[in-house]
């Protein structure tokens, strides 16, 4: 066969197959954004899954379900490093079209330098208060976790927790994704001490000590992906310091 | 004599005789692609952890294969021979792809915990090794017959060594089922959740199974038993 009709042949294959691609990418596109934004609300969702009230259990939360809390009980802000609130056209001008808080992408911001990044917070009103739901992101072993907690409406104790990972050990670091006990431990735990200077929560190797409103256990054979988790905590809630601090002070007093 | 002849090819060509059935169960047994040609072990022991990825990645693989097989024997006679490699990967790449979005647009949960495996079914060796060796040089019916049954024997395995997997390593079985199969335990999505079972709640994970390390016992032990009952597959001289 000739040179000629090799390259015509190659030609043709590929235009045909770049076409057809092309008309399922942008037919399917509107559907597979949606999914991603319900699967992200889910996962936001996931720090509050005592909360979401009587009898509702987290995993079985179907996409309207999801929609629904989302559009009644959360309220979203997006914040700049130093706590201000931004617009709509910040969050444009951020990189993310959508405009909404719920767009901002944490692995772009994370790639960011710490003074340009920009945060979103979550607040989940329910008749039993609020939450505030932080994202918080870091480095695990082999690659990048990422979760999202939970703050009660005292701004220091956690309400719930959940994480996930990109590419963690099953069996050793993907347990603080896969074994709900991981979590769990840190309700109740306390991101300031008593005198009200930040602590975040560690994650210890070995097990903390019993009472520790600090601490919480780490995860036999998988120490980098738990001392990941501890930093991620420690830097990531940092970020969100002066946006606590502001709505400490609009609320003084703020007790439970 | 001429009416002869043709009256004979057309009998020699029934739409599902002994040969296209010998396509389809051929490779389920004595010529399957995992554990007697040892293809497309990668991703046998990458994605075998829970029931519910596997069957999906089975469902592509079988889709991707009998197609691919299907479009290249359609243009065999076309396809240049100084580039078909490049061509039938374009082809698999193309069905692969499709698969992607399909998946992206409608289990978006499925699809991220598949992440970077449907992608690799583009490598898998069983597909490009069907369409070198067989769709090239056969009609589009048989090939096709023959992608789904490679698909079919390579899904079978992926199945078995899930199934082994998730319910040592997990205690459980089709985690994160889309539809309601409760069979033990009190979870919706799962059809065995030792967790939430009053039954089995004693069960302690075996972690190991979880490691793909364990997929290569499992698929070793599957050979080991397949070989000691089908003598075809052991070498007597």
């Amino acid at each position: 066969m000739s040179t000629s009709y090799v390259v015509r042949f190659v030609l043709i294959m590929t235009s045909l197959v770049a076409v057809l691609l092309t008309v399922l990418f942008l037919g399917l596109k509107e559907r597979s954004e949606i999914n991603e934004a319900i699967f992200n609300k889910k996962a936001v969702l996931a720090a509050v899954a005592d909360h979401l009230g009587e009898g509702v259990v987290h995993e079985d939360l179907t996409d309207d379900q999801v929609l629904e809390i989302f559009d009644n009980n959360v309220e979203q802000v997006a914040l700049n490093m130093s706590g201000q609130q931004l617009t709509a056209d910040d969050i444009i001008a951020a990189g993310y079209k959508g405009g909404k808080p719920e767009n901002i992408d944490m692995a772009k911001e994370k790639k960011k330098t710490e003074a340009d990044r920009i945060l979103p917070a979550y607040i989940y009103n329910t008749d039993k208060g609020k939450f505030y739901i932080l994202s918080v992101r870091g480095n695990g072993l082999w690659d990048e976790i990422w979760g999202n907690i939970a703050l009660e409406a005292d701004l220091t104790t956690i309400a719930g927790a959940s994480f996930d990972h990109k590419g963690e050990t099953p069996g050793l670091g993907a347990e603080i994704k896969d074994n709900p006990a991981f979590s769990e431990q840190f309700k109740g735990k306390k991101i300031y001490d008593i005198s009200g200077k930040y602590t975040s929560v560690a994650v210890i190797k070995g097990g903390a000590e019993k009472g520790d409103a600090h601490g919480v256990d780490g995860i036999s054979g998988a120490t980098v992906t738990a001392d990941g988790v501890g930093e991620m905590l420690e830097r990531g809630i940092r970020y969100y310091e002066p946006f606590l601090n502001q709505v400490k002070s609009v609320k003084p007093g703020v007790k439970n | 004599m001429a009416e002869n002849t043709v009256q004979e090819v057309k009998v020699k060509e029934p739409l599902f005789g002994k040969k296209e059935k010998k396509l389809l169960t051929d490779p389920l047994n004595d010529n399957n692609p995992i554990t007697v040609q040892v293809l497309g072990i990668c991703s046998a022991l990458a994605v075998t952890s829970l029931v519910l990825p596997s069957l999906v990645i089975s469902i592509a693989v079988v889709f991707v294969c009998a197609f691919s097989s299907l479009i290249t024997s359609l243009v065999r006679n076309a396809i240049p021979s100084q580039v078909r490699m490049i061509v039938q990967l374009v082809i698999i790449a193309t069905l692969v792809t499709v698969v992607e979005l399909t998946l992206k647009a409608f289990n978006y949960p499925v699809y991220k915990q598949l992440s970077v495996y449907i992608g690799l079914i583009i490598t898998n060796c069983i597909v490009m090794g069907r369409l070198e060796a067989f769709a090239m040089a056969n009609k589009p019916w048989r090939s096709f017959l023959d992608g789904v049954g490679n698909g079919l024997g390579y899904g079978a395995i992926l199945i078995i060594v899930a199934v082994v997997r998730e319910l040592f390593g997990k205690g459980s079985l089709f985690a994160g089922s889309p539809i309601e199969m409760k069979f033990i335990g009190a979870s919706n999505d799962y059809m065995i959740n030792t967790v939430t079972s009053d039954w089995f709640g004693w069960y302690s994970n075996n972690n190991l199974m979880v490691l793909p390390a364990a997929a290569m016992f499992v698929i070793g032990l599957l050979i080991w038993a397949q070989r000691s009952w089908n003598k075809k597959l052991v070498d007597i001289s």
